[in-house]
């Protein structure tokens, strides 16, 4: 996919794949990545390994915006609402936030419910694309 | 109960909450004035201001407590001032608390106030994408109202909340403050009103979800020495305050983040962070909750007041709804919630909002509030979360 990550070192936007680091005394995972020092309080690590985060995971919960949010976030013209997911991953013990995939509304999401990481086009501009991760309900076969 | 770690409160003031496009400068004085008069103490007799600062008004050192010190009058004071989100004004009667028990001070005064700028919170500005408050805006237009989405949506589908209980809260709230002179929204809503209100973030809407306001409020504190050579015999007293953060890892989405601490290598605590808070202050205290006789939570939404009844410890966890459908938390009811009407009535201003809190709970425990009293309350309990790990309760009691 053609653009740039919307941010830096979040995301790898052809896996697609979150990027985290584990800490490896302790065997933490952090996202967004920590590289300095263990955020366990009974941890003394200062080194960590680069991770890719699981691509698929169950909404914790979900919700949307039916308004559009204040600067710094960059609307459509004209805005269109979007979901938003609290997504858990059960291998790195987290709950992370994205977007829903384009398209997809809450009543097409459910607590409990499996989705998997995508990428997107966040929003455009004059250096082109910039790209976000987003998450899209895995339909049951 | 009252004990030798106990200080009194002797005064509380308030400047009625609305959008008045005034200076907060403006605000707290006339919150502090109120204080200082309902405690009967001069301002020049007061040894110790401890201010309640929000960012957006101006850089640190003009939001800080010095600015009411030099509005009411330099007066030699000591100083001091807190920054910790909503919970500020909490941490600002921390500090006054501190330095009374200590014997540093005798009487102190605490101000918080707000001027706010019309719609959704919004971070401050510039590019600044190692701030996840920034962050979240920038890469996902996550406002606050998405987070308090998050766990309305997962009260339903947990504990089988439904549109009727959150639009039930807020009825009960906009009842509560129909009286109070303070807040500023006062109008009775029905429930068909609220779920006619447009969608916000699902499942919450437009009515459900707390506004920003401009507002100030203020407290006296006083030694139990000080207030009874002052002539108080039976002061309301504060008997714990806990500004606590969370322990690691702390598991639940919260407001600015994109994730929760990953909890793979230490299982999370009993508590949650938002539990957490008020249990300190209980065990500082050594009140249980079923003691309680009221409650000020921050219903940023309505959503969130049910998750507040059971992490204050009024019921189990999953109860929440029960015990709203049951009336216990409405005026009139075993342990009223919110009877000033709560964020819903005033809509927040963010450094005054904990002190307010504490101001309600002191006119209700010396049977001052009229209009919208808890009858025969002895104990009252206040509680409060905000960004970045912060938050406060405190417990009073007389
Ligand atoms: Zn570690």
């Amino acid at each position: 996919m053609a653009g740039v990550p919307v941010v830096e070192g979040f995301f790898d936007p052809s896996v697609p794949a979150l990027l985290g680091t584990r800490c490896t005394e302790c065997a933490t995972v952090f996202f967004p990545a920590e590289r300095s020092w263990c955020r366990n309080p009974r941890c003394e690590s200062t080194t960590f390994d680069e991770v890719e985060l699981s691509r698929e995971g169950t909404v914790w919960s979900f919700t949307d915006a039916q308004y559009q949010p204040p600067p710094p976030y960059v609307p459509a013209d004209p805005y269109v609402p979007f979901a938003i997911v609290a997504v858990e991953l059960a291998a790195e013990g987290i709950v992370v936030l994205g977007q829903a995939a384009d398209g997809v509304t809450v009543a097409d999401l459910a607590v409990g419910g499996r989705v998997k990481l995508i990428t997107e086009t966040l929003y455009s501009d004059d250096d082109g694309d910039k790209l976000v991760w987003r998450w899209r309900p895995i339909k049951e076969a | 109960m009252a004990s030798k770690r106990s200080v009194a409160v002797i005064g509380a003031g308030m400047h009625p909450w609305g959008k008045w496009g005034r200076n907060f400068v403006e605000y707290g004085v006339v919150a502090a004035r109120a204080a200082l008069a309902d405690a009967g103490v001069a301002w020049t007799d007061i040894d110790f201001v401890a201010g309640a600062d929000t960012i957006r008004n101006g850089y640190p050192g003009f939001i800080a407590g010095a600015t009411f010190a030099q509005a009411l009058g330099w007066s030699g004071a000591r100083v001091s001032s807190s920054y910790a989100a909503c919970a500020s004004g909490v941490q600002a009667i921390a500090s006054a608390r501190a330095q009374i028990l200590a014997g540093l001070s005798e009487v102190a005064l605490v101000v918080g106030a707000d001027t706010t700028p019309k719609g959704f919170f919004k971070p401050v500005g510039g590019d600044r994408p190692d701030d996840p408050d920034w962050l979240r805006f920038h890469v996902l237009g996550a406002t606050n109202p998405t987070y308090f989405g998050l766990y309305a949506q997962r009260r339903v589908a947990i504990h089988g909340a439904t549109e009727e209980d959150f639009a039930q809260v807020k009825v009960k709230n906009a009842a509560h403050g129909l009286n109070n002179p303070y807040a500023r929204y006062r109008k009775e809503v029905t429930i068909e009103e609220v779920l006619a209100s447009p969608m916000v973030a699902d499942p919450l809407r437009l009515l459900e979800i707390c506004a920003t306001s401009d507002g100030a409020a203020a407290v006296v504190l006083c030694s139990l020495d000080y207030a009874k050579r002052h002539g108080i015999a039976n002061p309301v007293t504060i008997d714990g305050i806990s500004t606590v953060t969370p322990t690691f890892p702390n598991a639940v989405i919260e407001m600015p983040n994109f994730a929760t601490d990953s909890s793979v290598a230490v299982a999370p605590g009993e508590r949650t962070f938002r539990s957490s808070i008020a249990h300190a202050a209980y065990e500082e205290a050594g009140i249980d909750p079923k003691d309680v006789s009221l409650a000020e939570v921050y219903d940023l939404s309505s959503a969130l007041e049910l998750d507040w009844y059971e992490d204050i410890g009024l019921c189990e966890v999953g109860e929440a709804e029960h015990l709203l459908r049951s009336g216990a938390t409405a005026l009139g009811g075993r342990v009223p919630v919110n009877p000033s009407g709560g964020l819903s009535s005033f809509g927040e201003a963010i450094p005054a909002q904990a002190i307010a809190q504490v101001a309600e709970c002191t006119w209700q425990l010396r049977g001052e509030a009229t209009g919208h009293q808890v009858e025969g309350a002895k104990v009252a309990v206040t509680a409060n979360q905000g960004l970045f790990g912060h938050g406060s309760s405190v417990v009073l009691s007389r």
